[in-house]
């Protein structure tokens, strides 16, 4: 079904989405690898607005946004459904990933690097959002039921890379006895095929992390 | 679907809960307003979107769908008769997807902004911007969806109201026939559409609403 290549970072959640989501439709696909920081001339070629990845290239049309490319795929290939089939249950699947993306992953980030007064603003704001959250996925396996679905891909960044930022930084926010149910979804989550085969390697993050003054976009 | 009971809980002043009105109106659906002011927190807004405690909300039959773009792919996805709001084709839907996440966000840093020149300078940006978007969406039709209005119509045509108003106060152009023409043709066409007469508020009008609704919530504070 035509070309496809994905342009994107080793380390970004918001890439792995995209890769997830590919494998998880069975679609070969050609990962490019850019210069993120820099700007590679692709980048501002295939996305001269935000000039951020990932971009997916499919027959030389390109989409960006990760939410947006998720749609796409799941719409352009068969396979298991990204997002259910019901539309009650695409709202509600469209607004938790809305809320990850819009509310958690901010409030993490800034948790996450921030200091002194706007940290603890930041650590009160994300323990909301997760405490949400894990409510939301108690006593399931994953957002989507019994199966993965667009919520737990999109909110992957959650039980991958906030952890392990989450220890390296001396947090500590993301811990077994605060939120049991988004512990055991995470560990769920990264043990699944399509995601496994995804994740970068921990220690490469690690060295990346501690490598940064500044705030990773994509952390 | 078409039996259950629809309520739309929300304000005619705000364009978010207009995006829901010209969704309902393209589908021929009929459904009931809920008045509803956020700031005052009613309960029944409480309920139903206990996380974001926001307008709009649509109610079918007892099942809540909150934030206006996905109350209106709901719409959409749940009414297929009539016509269709978002592309067809998946390339377009997504191009479609990728300006209402921009324009959205456009509006949320310009709400974010303190300073009168910083909003503007935000809000003058973003229709540069969509300038070059209608061109390609529109490929030389009337509106952003094609031939009849879609989308993109819906998400960025709600806020038509509102640049008029802020032009009015401001003695401003942000719709400018030297900087934008096409997207002024097209406010124009929107306004006169005769099926979305009823939605699109008179920039007058909404001018006088938002000022009795700036005296109301000050004696509400004051109580």
């Amino acid at each position: 079904m035509g070309e496809v290549k994905v342009i994107g970072g080793w380390f970004s959640p918001f890439v792995k989405r995209v890769e997830m989501a590919l494998k998880m439709k069975g679609v070969e696909y050609e990962y490019i690898e850019v210069d993120v920081v820099n700007k590679s001339p692709l980048l501002l070629q295939h996305n001269p607005i935000h000039k951020k990845v990932p971009v997916l290239l499919h027959d030389g049309k390109s989409i960006v946004e990760s939410a947006v490319i998720l749609e796409y795929i799941d719409e352009v290939w068969e396979g298991p459904n990204i997002l259910p089939k019901d539309p009650y249950e695409r709202a509600m699947a469209r607004f938790w990933a809305n809320f990850i993306d819009e509310k958690c992953a901010p409030a993490t980030r800034k948790a996450l690097w921030s200091r002194g007064e706007e940290r603890e603003k930041a650590v009160e704001e994300a323990t909301q959002g997760l405490k949400i959250l894990e409510s939301e996925v108690k006593g399931k396996k994953f957002f989507g039921g019994d199966q993965i679905g667009y919520v737990d891909i999109i909110g992957c960044f959650l039980a991958y890379w906030f952890p392990i930022v989450d220890q390296v930084v001396g947090l500590h926010l993301f811990t077994q006895d605060k939120f049991p149910s988004l512990c055991k979804w995470a560990d769920e989550l990264c043990d699944n095929e399509f995601i496994k085969e995804c994740l970068p390697d921990k220690e490469r993050l690690v060295d990346r992390v501690r490598g940064h003054s500044q705030a990773p976009r994509s952390l | 679907m078409a039996t259950s009971s629809v309520k739309l809980l929300g304000a005619r002043q705000s364009p978010f809960v207009n995006r829901v009105v010209m969704a309902l109106l393209m589908k021929s659906i009929n459904y009931e307003l809920v008045e509803m002011n956020p700031y005052l927190k009613p309960e029944l807004l409480i309920k139903t979107n206990p996380v974001h405690k926001k307008i709009p909300v649509l109610l079918h039959g007892d099942r809540p769908i909150c934030e206006s773009l996905i109350i209106v792919q709901y719409i959409d996805e749940a009414w297929t008769n009539g016509p269709s709001i978002l592309p067809t084709d998946p390339y377009d839907c997504a191009i479609a997807r990728f300006w209402a996440a921009f324009f959205d966000d456009k509006i949320r840093e310009a709400e974010g902004e303190d300073a009168k020149e910083l909003v503007l300078e935000k809000i003058f940006e973003a229709f540069v911007l969509l300038e070059e978007a209608f061109i390609n969406c529109s490929k030389g039709k009337a509106f952003f969806g094609g031939d009849s209005v879609g989308y993109l119509d819906i998400v960025v045509g709600s806020f038509v109201v509102y640049i008029r108003v802020a032009e009015m106060m401001n003695g401003i152009k942000i719709l400018d026939e030297t900087k934008t023409p096409r997207l002024v043709g097209w406010a124009e066409r929107l306004y006169s559409d005769s099926s979305l007469k009823d939605v699109l508020m008179d920039p007058q009008l909404l001018l006088e609403q938002l000022k009795r609704f700036q005296a109301m919530m000050s004696e509400a504070a004051s109580d």
